[in-house]
């Protein structure tokens, strides 16, 4: 055991963890943090992905001792007020069915809209294959990432 | 943010809204004939209870409960649309809750069967219109005014000649106290505001910001959590375990022996508590278990199928429809088609794993769960553990997917059994490799089917079905057929053809099988559609048309017309690579055409699949069309991806690593129709997934001529 501090969505969380444990378990049981979800625990799924430094990591093969000083930001701090483009977007076309994949799969495609914010269907696929959808959202999850580039497109300021 | 005070609007306010709070409520079973008064323990909570679904407080809130589990199908959305639509109130300013299980006011709450609108949208309509014309009763009374002078809406009663109203809150006590009236006309579909409209769901935003609360979410407090090393066969024991390692891993509390059941049978296992999940997880691994495996036989994939095939070869099963003389007829035929169609084992594979919160303490427990069948696991539990009915508290959070798996008693008991040792609050949860290899699974199952055409029309029809039945584990008799032998084979067809025999071939293993969604119709659809395609070849026929011949029921034709149009089928070229599936299940029927072509790679690739849904009336057809599609995914990966295979009696793949899932890029485009009509309403949440595994394979003998009979297949290898 060791005493380390996350900073989560601009937090300070002091937590006492296993340094090998993973930052998942560390998110959800140690923070309290009930948003980011367990749906492999081997880097398969993609329902665990959060924000590291702003880059998408799978939070359940992510050592928690690993996001030590850096910045975690999860579903829960993505917003505010449930509207980051793509959650409205997800909103707008009613992209959940269980619900359970998409904390993981928002989470991805926040990144893919931000590193290309005009993405192509393959674009789309390439970033997104690694969330399993089980509910079979995926043709609503590519609709709503096309929504939430249109969206984005006018937030963007002008020049 | 829990469930149990969530909305889509004023979640924040539900504690806030309890200004006055009434002592009686107006209580109308769904069953009971006539109304009475009874004391509601939640009147505090949400008001005066005007029945099992309403309740409206001081403030005039209306909250709904959703007394089904919602588990991605849409009944946190579907209920509270019936109920508003008759009770004249607007859908986003009431409440939603999850209901708890309770028999005796909700009827059957067990969600399977896609059962949520099409068994209890007539009683729901009923007693929402009764509530709405009470309310207005009680406004006519206080203004002495006729009643035929008021109507309500948005949560008012308003008096037309004066414009004057009260809101839902200012009436509900007065209304509470009057005599329920016995036959309130119901609107007609043309009149509908809400039902029939694609309205979004309630709980969208709720699952776009880590809000929505899930089973693997729920924390109580002082709870602890445990993780479960069970047998991987079923029917085996624990003969020891060595738990000195468990012990030293740092959180881990508590390890004992349990035994949890699996409806008519036991499985056992090795419990081990700890503070957090990472903890319990790191104890189980480091176990050591010895079990006892003795007095079952332990299979592999292979002998199963070699054994059904054996079966199917020398044996006629027990008799499921019998009519005409189909074998006398298939026995003398100069020429006839006798082919086997194989499926696999499958795994339900919710995203999120099996896990149950329980409370046990001075003989009273309560669970939190991810549960579609909230009276069951009180029922079970309650005989199992000896503690009254009355004394088991069942609560529905959301649930990241079931498919028929969580409708099973064995994870709740477990959870209580281990907090009943442990004497606290605790968390069970399942690996993804526990949930992958526990079961039970779809069973695997083989037909053998025989026909014979004369003079392009079927002579003769017989299908043989080896495979376990479902019922047995839940003590169903063993020398009656499988009730579900023709489950997804639409019923028309064994009326119209006149020689046909349909029979169950009696086949057991250890290994635990059970519901998977749309249940036999996932199999048997395989198998009896792709046979349909084999005797329209032989008969020189269409396919459709070939069907429609045996499916004259004015309903069906329609459909028929309405695929044949959305598909172009008409226009298509013979061996462009087009087939074609109807199957019928849980009320609805279902047509999809798909259509492949030789994919640039090898093998073939999906351009295109056309759904029809003909499910009668209906509520939110977004809903359906988003269970349609999540059907068609479902279908796919048991059809060219994954199925579960057994080694020495276990289940070889745990993970999705090997156990692979349908991604974004396997998916097709997919055009979905729905049928409108004022039959009774059907399922919606598993009618979509059965006919598009034949579909498919019908597709590429079109445009391949190669028959596939065995699921799953690879489509690049095609
Ligand atoms: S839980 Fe991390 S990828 Fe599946
Ligand atoms: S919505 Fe259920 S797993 Fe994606």
């Amino acid at each position: 055991m060791a005493k380390i501090t996350l900073n989560i969505n601009k937090k300070e969380y002091p937590l006492e963890a296993d340094p090998q444990m993973p930052l998942l378990w560390a998110i959800r049981d140690l923070a309290g943090l009930k948003g980011t979800k367990y749906g492999c625990g081997v880097a398969q799924c993609g329902a665990c992905v959060v924000h590291l430094n702003g880059e998408a990591v799978r939070s359940c093969v992510t050592k928690v001792s690993r996001a030590v000083g850096k910045q975690v930001v999860t579903i829960e701090g993505l917003s505010e007020t449930n509207s980051h483009p793509i959650q409205k977007a997800w909103q707008e076309v009613d992209v959940p069915q269980c619900g359970y994949c998409h904390s993981g799969q928002i989470m991805s495609a926040v990144v893919l809209l931000r590193e290309k914010p005009n993405p192509t269907d393959q674009d789309i696929d390439d970033a997104m294959a690694g969330n399993i959808c089980r509910c079979g959202t995926y043709l609503r999850i590519r609709k709503a990432i096309h929504v939430a580039a249109e969206e984005q497109k006018k937030l963007a300021p002008q020049g | 943010m829990d469930n149990q005070t969530v909305s889509r609007r004023n979640f924040l306010k539900t504690s806030a809204v309890t200004g006055a709070v009434f002592s009686l409520g107006f209580y109308w079973p769904s069953n009971a004939k006539s109304a009475k008064v009874i004391n509601t323990a939640d009147a505090n909570k949400f008001g005066v209870e005007m029945n099992s679904w309403v309740h409206i407080d001081a403030s005039g809130k209306v909250t709904i409960f959703d007394h089904r589990a919602e588990m991605g199908q849409g009944s946190y959305q579907a209920v509270p649309q019936i109920v508003a639509e008759e009770l004249e109130v607007n859908l986003n300013e009431i409440n939603v809750v999850f209901a708890q299980g309770d028999a005796k006011k909700y009827g059957n709450q067990v969600t399977g069967g896609s059962s949520t609108v099409r068994g209890s949208y007539k009683n729901l309509l009923k007693l929402s219109a009764t509530a709405r014309e009470m309310l207005i009763q009680a406004a006519a009374t206080k203004w002495s005014v006729p009643k035929l002078e008021c109507y309500a809406e948005g949560g008012h009663v308003f008096h037309k000649p004066s414009g004057k109203k009260f809101h839902y809150g200012e009436l509900v006590e007065a209304a509470s106290k009057l005599e329920a009236p016995k036959d309130v006309v119901l609107k007609k579909r043309s009149e509908y505001k809400l039902i029939g409209k694609p309205l979004r769901r309630l709980d969208t935003p709720l699952k776009t910001n880590g809000v929505a609360v899930f089973g693997l979410d729920k924390q109580i407090p002082g709870m602890m959590y445990a993780a479960v090393e069970r047998n991987p066969r079923l029917r085996g024991k624990v003969k020891s375990f060595d738990d000195t390692a468990t012990r030293k891993i740092v959180g881990v509390k508590n390890v004992f022996k349990v035994k949890m059941g699996v409806f008519n049978t036991y499985r056992e296992g090795v419990a081990v508590v700890a503070d957090s999940t990472w903890a319990a997880i790191q104890g189980k691994k480091a176990l050591k278990v010895e079990w006892d495996d003795t007095g079952f036989e332990h299979l592999d994939t292979e002998t199963i199928y070699k054994r059904q095939a054996e079966a199917l070869q020398t044996q006629e099963g027990l008799v499921f429809k019998k009519q005409g003389e189909p074998t006398e007829i298939i026995a003398k035929a100069a020429k006839k088609i006798d082919v086997t169609y194989e499926t696999p084992y499958q795994y339900h594979a919710a995203m999120e794993p099996l896990n149950c919160v329980a409370h046990y303490q001075d003989d009273k427990l309560e669970i939190w769960g991810p549960i579609q069948a909230p009276e069951w696991v009180q029922d079970y539990i309650s005989k199992e553990m000896s503690i009254p009915k009355e004394k088991v508290t069942v609560n529905m959070t959301f649930l990241g997917g079931g498919f028929g798996r969580k409708a099973f008693m064995d994870y709740p008991h477990e959870a209580a059994v281990i907090s009943k040792e442990i004497k606290a609050p605790v968390q069970v949860v399942w690996t993804r490799e526990d949930d992958a290899t526990q079961g039970p699974f779809r069973p695997g199952i083989t037909y053998r089917c025989e026909g014979v055409i004369n003079n392009g029309e079927i002579d003769a029809f017989k299908v043989r079905m080896a495979g376990q039945n479902n019922d047995h584990w839940r003590g169903g008799k063993k020398d009656v057929a499988n009730r579900s032998t023709s489950e997804g084979f639409l019923k028309p067809y064994t009326e119209s053809i006149k020689n046909l025999a349909i029979m169950d071939v009696p086949f057991e293993t250890p290994i635990p099988t059970m519901w998977w969604r749309s249940v036999y119709a996932s199999t048997n659809g395989f198998a009896y559609e792709s046979f349909l395609d084999e005797l329209a070849q032989e008969a020189g026929k269409d396919p459709l048309e070939f069907r429609r011949a045996y499916l004259k029921e004015e309903r069906l034709q329609t459909l028929i017309d309405k695929v044949e149009q959305v598909s172009g089928w008409k226009n298509r070229a013979r061996g462009a690579g087009y087939g074609v599936a109807i199957t019928e299940c849980f009320a609805s029927t279902v047509a999809q055409v798909v259509k492949v072509s030789k994919a640039p790679g090898g093998g073939v690739k999906i351009d295109q699949v056309w759904a029809v849904m003909d499910c009668g009336w209906y509520v939110n057809p977004d809903t359906i069309k988003a269970q349609i599609e999540g059907s068609i995914v479902m279908a796919l990966g048991a059809a060219t991806i994954h199925e579960v295979k057994f080694k020495d009696g276990k289940a070889v793949d745990n993970n999705f690593s090997t156990y692979q899932m349908p991604r974004i890029t396997d998916i097709p485009s997919i055009e979905i129709h729905i049928m409108d009509n004022d039959e009774d309403a059907g399922g919606v949440g598993e009618p979509g997934l059965p006919p598009f595994a034949p579909a498919l394979t019908n597709a590429i003998f079109d445009l391949t001529g190669k028959r596939i009979r065995k699921l799953p297949f690879s489509l690049i290898g095609v």
